[in-house]
This record gives structure tokens, C-alpha cells and sequence, in this order.
């Protein structure tokens, strides 16, 4: 199982949950599962051609994704995944 | 320069610290940081410079004080209501530490003014509502090479970093390349802030930028620090360098201010 963090801007897609799981082997199929449970949540980290949005970083055990394999960065079980969105209130 | 009899007394508890010292207050004392925003993060992080002798305290703001603000914004007062924020902010300022100058600039920055303002300072500390400065001023202090003590919240969330790429280390967009387009991320007016945040985050900036201007204790320039309230539970990811920043990677594609840096006001 994957711990993934969920921030406060995409909790109202997870029922208010700070901490959901799931089991995948890499971080799309993370995206396709959390996506089934939670609808709407692939839509907020991918664009259109499914790339992963340019102001949403995805860490694995505290390493940015985009320094790794991106999406394509395997997961083992165990591993804690944050999403990460920019936010600029002052 | 020399530290009077009553400076010593007032700053007594820092110079009784070993890592500060009589000539770590000086440095102190000689600093110059600009606040780039005198509301939720500029407020809390402008008292503790403030009360630390922070010598030059330079405040940008470009609003008036709304009752809506007293709620987090602690430099100000019932009694400033309707009075531009850096002005209410200086008077709250001085009299904490009379012994201090505080600049004033009732504007909001933009591509024009922003270089020759940094240009005065030694650190600027980010405390704006929006991502078109936030981006705006990592760019102006990476080319005038000024350290950036950067937070930011959002309901009951909030990010820190220090950014300094003159010494080696990632700029802002490292970490975000591109600002979300306006309308995806409701702001704090739409969202919320919860008030006491903005003290968590807004000093957490004033201690960073303390130790950079003391030199003292770890950087948090290759860490991002995610702070959640509900949880309290404080994290850091890492922050590496990005070889393809256009602002700071090796092929930058940004050479000046003159984007378009209003694509995008709303989080």
C-alpha cells in the first residue's frame, strides 16, 4: 500500500481525507486508482494531454518526481507520496 | 559603528547568544530587508524584525486597512481602518523600536519599479497574495541577486522556502515552473485563511531571513517546508536545482523583467 498525502486544496474531492491509500506500482497508475475512487482528482494533477500540471509537484519519501522518472517513477510499498500544489496567499 | 549603551540593553538576550554576539546584532542592526506585502505574512514577520533591530525595514503595499484584515494582519489596528498599510504599519512599528527606520512605499510592484526597490535591500521577504508578483519578484531578486525568504498559505497550509540561486541554489521556478491559469485555485478572499496561520508562516520567515543575514544555522534554500495546522505537522521535500529553468538553468530563456507577468492572479 501507498500512503499519498492529499492537500488542502483537493480535499473536497476526497471527502475531507488528508490521507488516502492506494496500491500501485508507479505514480500514473497511482493517478488512474486514486482517480476511480475519488472522480475529478486526475483532472486537477494532469492537463489535457495528460501531462502532469506544471504548478502541482509529486513527492516520493520527500524527492520531486519531475527529478526522477516523472510519472513513470515506480513506487514500492510503503512509500509516502505528497501532492504538492503552488499556493499564493499572503 | 558601535552599539550604545541602550542597544546593548535592548538587545541584550541576542547578544548573550553565542551564535549572535555582540557583532551578530550589528550585522543585524546594519541589515536592510524589504516586505514585499504589509498584510497577513508581512505583518507577524514585520514585528520580529522590527523588535530584532533589523536596521532598514522597507515596507510595500499598495492597499488601504480593511476591518476584513484585523482578523490575521496584526500591524494594524481598528483605529488604522482606511489607512494605507504600510503607514499604520510604520506607526505600529516604531513603537516597538524607535531606534529602527522604516521606509514606506504605497504601491504595488510591478516590472518598472521592482529592481531599483530591491536594489536598497540586502533580503526580501515575500509575503504577496498572488502568484503574478510572486514570480515577478523571484525574478527581479535573481537578477539583482538578492536572497528571497519565500511563504505562502492557503486555508490551513503553509509553504517556506529560502531562495538564493546566486549561491548555488534552486529559484522559485525550479520548484513551480508555471503559475496555475487564473480561476483553477480560489484565493484566500474565495477560500479562507485561518488567522493564526499567517503568524506560524510570517515568522517562520523572519527567523530564516534573521540566519541568512546572521549566516548562522541550516538553510532551508534546497528544502521546501509544507506546514499543515490541522494535522501540526510540519514536513520538508526536497528542492533540487532544475538544469532546465528558463530563469536560472544554464539556457535561461528569461533575461529580463519583460514577460507578461499578469497572465495569472488567483491561486
Amino acid at each position: 500500500m501507498i500512503k499519498v498525502r492529499i492537500p488542502t486544496p483537493l480535499r473536497p474531492l476526497t471527502k475531507g481525507q488528508g490521507e488516502v491509500e492506494a496500491q500501485a506500482g508507479s505514480i500514473a497508475s497511482m493517478i488512474e486508482t486514486l482517480d476511480q475512487a475519488h472522480p475529478g482528482l486526475k483532472d486537477r494533477l494532469c492537463d489535457e494531454t495528460g501531462e502532469l500540471r506544471r504548478f502541482v509537484n509529486i513527492y516520493v519519501n520527500e524527492e520531486d518526481i519531475r527529478f526522477l522518472k516523472g510519472k513513470e517513477t515506480s513506487l514500492n510499498d510503503g512509500d509516502e507520496v505528497s501532492i504538492v500544489p503552488a499556493i499564493a496567499g499572503g | 559603528m558601535q552599539l550604545t549603551e541602550q542597544q546593548i540593553e535592548r538587545y541584550s538576550r541576542h547578544i548573550i547568544l553565542q551564535d549572535v554576539g555582540g557583532k551578530g546584532q550589528l550585522k543585524l542592526n546594519r541589515a536592510k530587508v524589504l516586505l514585499i506585502g504589509a498584510g497577513g505574512l508581512g505583518s507577524p514577520a514585520a514585528l520580529y524584525l522590527a523588535a530584532a533591530g533589523i536596521g532598514t525595514i522597507g515596507l510595500v503595499d499598495g492597499d488601504v486597512v480593511d476591518l476584513s484584515n484585523l482578523q490575521r494582519q496584526i500591524l494594524h489596528s481598528t483605529a488604522t481602518i482606511g489607512q494605507p498599510k504600510v503607514e499604520s504599519g510604520r506607526k505600529t512599528l516604531n513603537a516597538i523600536n524607535p531606534d529602527i527606520s522604516i521606509k514606506t512605499y504605497h504601491q504595488l510592484v510591478d516590472a518598472d519599479n521592482i529592481l531599483p526597490l530591491i536594489k536598497e535591500y540586502d533580503v526580501v521577504l515575500d509575503g504577496s497574495d498572488n502568484f503574478t508578483t510572486r514570480f515577478l519578484v523571484n525574478d527581479a531578486c535573481f537578477f539583482a541577486g538578492k536572497t528571497l525568504i519565500s511563504a505562502s498559505m492557503f486555508r490551513f497550509e503553509g509553504q517556506l522556502t529560502t531562495i538564493k540561486p546566486h549561491a548555488g541554489y534552486p529559484c522559485y521556478r525550479c520548484l513551480y515552473p508555471e503559475p496555475p491559469p487564473a480561476g483553477l485555485v480560489p484565493n484566500c478572499q474565495e477560500a479562507g485563511v485561518l488567522g493564526v496561520l499567517a503568524g506560524t508562516m510570517g515568522i517562520l520567515q523572519a527567523s530564516e531571513a534573521i540566519k541568512e543575514i546572521l549566516g548562522i544555522g541550516e538553510t532551508i534554500a534546497d528544502k521546501l517546508v509544507i506546514y499543515d495546522a490541522l494535522e501540526m505537522k510540519f514536513r520538508k521535500v526536497g528542492r533540487p536545482k532544475d538544469p532546465s529553468c528558463p530563469l536560472c538553468g544554464p539556457n535561461p530563456k528569461i533575461k529580463d523583467l519583460t514577460l507578461d507577468y499578469t497572465v495569472s492572479c488567483t491561486i
